[in-house]
């Protein structure tokens, strides 16, 4: 705990904590966009067509300065969306195709470039292979201003256009017909998905940039059917593994942030496919489990019911086997069990028979009646 | 000679990054047929989990069984991502994008934890090596092999094998699942084993060019012979020579240049794919843009001679049959009306006389054909 408290209290500890929550809510903010428009891909072919971007800048102004990197990483990201759109707009190739070409290519040309700058040596080239899995240690204090900036744009963006992006990811088609400019609104978004990697980059990478995008927005989905608090909580969760990331990474030495933020938001996806309300895998198996023990609880009663109504004996005792005959299966004794202490049937004995008969309580002919529409008969116009 | 072949390093690496190619391109082939380009994303990346765990188990990294222990990962992953979709509780791109960073995560870290007793580094894994193929060889026959060399050769004999052996049922599930499965060639199980010997390739092909270069060897090449035909063995047999024009480019170039040489080889790749774009005939961009215009220009004729059609033997004929009006009444551009006055005078439709254009019986014929015999004027 100590230890923690030491790494907390320093200052550059206290700056990348900031910067990686910074990043992982814009990434989780926008991404839940991404996710929504069925764009997860493309956000992995933008983030890895980023390289040569990134490259570049380095070349361009031969410092390691972050701005420039990040303004190399967003034109080929953009160039990348666009070749994108010609090659799917202009071929007859799919979209997938289309994706694994850009991605494939930006990211050899980014090899190919970064091969060159190591070639040309310098001490401020070691830092670029950074960029491939992400170093939060190396956001400065001054890059902090950069990301925020970058940070308040989407979100002002977001505010603004909340409508139209809302309509855009929901029913591109009800939005055209409405007369809003959905080609317009969609490059925005494209371009806002862009520049989401873009600042990511420092803190997980190019490679495993989409996880950041698409993770925090798959585990909010789970949690929520609204688009308002699915883009809040996405962000947060974007900004809680970021930041775990970060100061796991920090801590020990040599693991990179990039692996660790998404194994992290992994994790949380993981969770909540299992444990959320409503959609998460084990709600749906109890669910499922309930609609069973109903649909088992109400044929054994009907039946019993049947029987009942057939002999014009409300308290008529069923046999075991009559009424697995009358099923076509064992009744599970757990069915059984769980009538008999709900109170609809109890157990009678019919001698000289010594096996187990079950009859309907009054309870019970009330629900069988509700189950199967039909009246039981009254228990006094039974005849023995 | 064999021996000196084998013993060169130019020719090895060239060698090796041609055997990944012409794997690659042999599937990559019906992958981009069946628009499933985007799981060799996912194979290729998530087989690095694989190969560290086989490393921690066995101590090993190559070997016929390491190689189909690490390539289980990658069909693990189609599983995953394909089981998550069908869960419906997020879509199949998403589904994808969520398994294969994991794995891809989880097998860096992993190489990251054991970095000091395991050969790869993290940037190996995503660059590859294929300029130090020829440092670790295998004797055979008395001949220095490349280890790289010898398993990817194997790969592609078998690679080779399955398309060929399977060409037929390969066509049918590529270009109509649904007739395959009635008639029963159980389109999943190709599907599967398209993507379990992907997963083969990119294990092998690890070493040489790292995981997310294989990507261009798998993917570009095939589009680009797409591009140039509609025949899927001459779109095959193009994918190949494509793969093998842009190793031996790129590793010129890379020397050349002084930069990595299995980039420059993937780089290639697109270049290749970007000159195709352009150029293709009939689909390259630049043959588009010419279709385009001369459709376009056969239009204006069309419009030109039933304009003229309307207006001959009217009182309005002299204002009307001239170029000035298709510039002012059409609101065509003087250029574009003067081209369709001249493609229309070369096909012999119409003719200029006192100073009016009017219809050569071609063009009347023409016209009558655009309005049908009625005579509604």
């Amino acid at each position: 705990m100590s230890a923690l408290a030491d790494l907390l209290s320093s200052g550059i500890v206290r700056t990348v904590l900031m910067g990686a929550a910074i990043l992982g809510a814009i990434s989780g903010m926008l991404g839940a966009f991404a996710v929504l428009r069925r764009q997860s891909l493309l956000g992995d072919a933008l983030s890895h067509a980023a390289l040569p971007g990134i490259c570049l800048g380095f070349i361009i102004a031969g410092t390691r300065d972050l701005g420039s990197i990040l303004m190399g990483a967003f034109v080929t990201g953009a160039l990348a969306a666009l070749v994108m759109m010609l090659i799917v707009r202009r071929t007859t190739l799919k979209t997938d195709a289309a994706l694994g070409i850009v991605l494939s290519v930006f990211f050899a040309v980014g090899v190919v470039l970064l091969s060159w700058v190591q070639g040309q040596g310098g001490a401020a080239s070691a830092g670029l292979a950074s960029f491939l899995f992400g170093q939060a240690a190396a956001i400065l204090r001054s890059d902090l201003w950069i990301m925020g900036g970058i940070g308040l744009t989407a979100l002002a963006l977001v505010l603004a256009l909340w409508k139209e992006f809302k309509l855009v990811s929901f029913d591109a088609d009800f939005a055209r017909a409405q007369g809003f400019p959905v080609t317009g609104l969609e490059a925005v978004l494209t371009v806002m998905v862009a520049l989401a990697i873009v600042v990511g980059l420092q803190l997980v990478g190019v490679v495993l940039m989409v996880a950041l995008l698409i993770a925090p927005a798959a585990a909010a989905r789970q949690w929520t059917r609204t688009l308002g608090p699915m883009v809040v909580l996405s962000a947060v969760i974007g900004a809680a593994s970021g930041a775990a990331g970060a100061l796991i990474s920090a801590a020990s030495r040599g693991l990179a942030t990039g692996p660790v933020v998404v194994l992290i938001a992994t994790g949380i996806v993981i969770v909540s496919l299992l444990f959320a309300p409503q959609r998460g895998l084990i709600w749906q198996a109890l669910a499922k489990r309930r609609a069973r023990a109903r649909i088992s609880d109400g044929r054994v009663l009907t039946t019993l019911q049947g029987l009942a109504a057939a002999h014009s004996d409300a308290n008529y005792p069923a046999e075991q086997g009559m009424l697995e005959a009358a099923l076509g299966t064992r009744a599970p004794s757990a069915t059984i069990a769980a009538l008999e202490q709900r109170g609809l049937i109890q157990p009678v004995t019919h001698p000289p028979e010594t096996t187990p008969h079950w009859e309907l309580t009054a309870a019970g002919h009330i629900e069988a009646a509700a189950l199967s529409g039909k009246h039981s008969p009254k228990s006094d116009e039974g005849t023995q | 000679m064999i021996a000196s072949f084998f013993g060169s390093i130019p020719a090895m690496i060239v060698l090796t990054g041609i055997l990944v190619g012409l794997s690659g391109a042999l599937l990559g082939s019906f992958l981009v047929l069946r628009g499933n380009a985007m799981l060799t994303d996912a194979i290729s990346h998530s087989i690095v989990f694989g190969i560290i765990v086989v490393w921690l188990m066995t101590g090993h990294m190559s070997g016929p069984v390491q190689v189909l222990g690490a390539a289980l990962t990658g069909v693990l992953t189609v599983v995953l991502s394909e089981l998550l979709a069908r869960s419906r509780l997020v879509k199949m791109d998403a589904a994808i994008g969520l398994v294969f960073p994991a794995l891809f995560a989880a097998g860096v870290l992993l190489i990251s934890i054991h970095a000091r007793d395991v050969h790869i580094d993290v940037q190996t894994v995503l660059l590859g090596e294929i300029g130090f193929v020829w440092l670790n060889t295998l004797v055979i026959g008395g001949v220095n092999v490349p280890v790289a060399v010898v398993t990817l050769g194997a790969v592609l004999v078998v690679n080779l094998a399955f398309v060929l052996v399977f060409w037929k049922e390969l066509k049918l599930t590529t270009f109509d699942p649904g007739l395959a499965a009635a008639l029963g060639f159980l389109p999943g199980v190709l599907h599967y084993a398209v993507l379990t010997l992907t997963s083969v390739t990119a294990v092998a092909a690890f070493d040489a060019v790292g995981a997310i270069l294989f990507i261009a060897f798998v993917i570009v090449p095939p589009a680009t012979a797409y591009l140039l035909t509609r025949r899927l063995w001459l779109m095959v047999v193009l994918a190949v020579g494509v793969s093998v024009a842009a190793c031996v480019a790129g590793y010129l170039l890379a020397i050349w240049w002084n930069v990595s040489i299995a980039g420059m080889m993937a780089s290639m790749t697109g270049v290749w794919f970007a000159l195709a774009l352009l150029f293709a005939p009939e689909r390259g961009l630049i043959a588009q843009a010419f279709s385009w215009r001369s459709k376009r220009l056969d239009h204006d004729c069309r419009a030109l001679v039933a304009h003229l059609f309307t207006h001959q033997d009217t009182p309005q004929m002299a204002e009307e049959n001239t170029q000035r009006a298709l510039v002012e009444h059409l609101r065509w551009p003087a250029p574009r009306a003067r081209a369709a006055i001249l493609r229309a005078h070369d096909r012999d439709l119409i003719e200029r006389r006192a100073g009016l254009l009017t219809l050569r019986p071609k063009g009347t014929a023409e016209a009558e054909a655009i309005f049908g015999k009625s005579d509604w004027r």
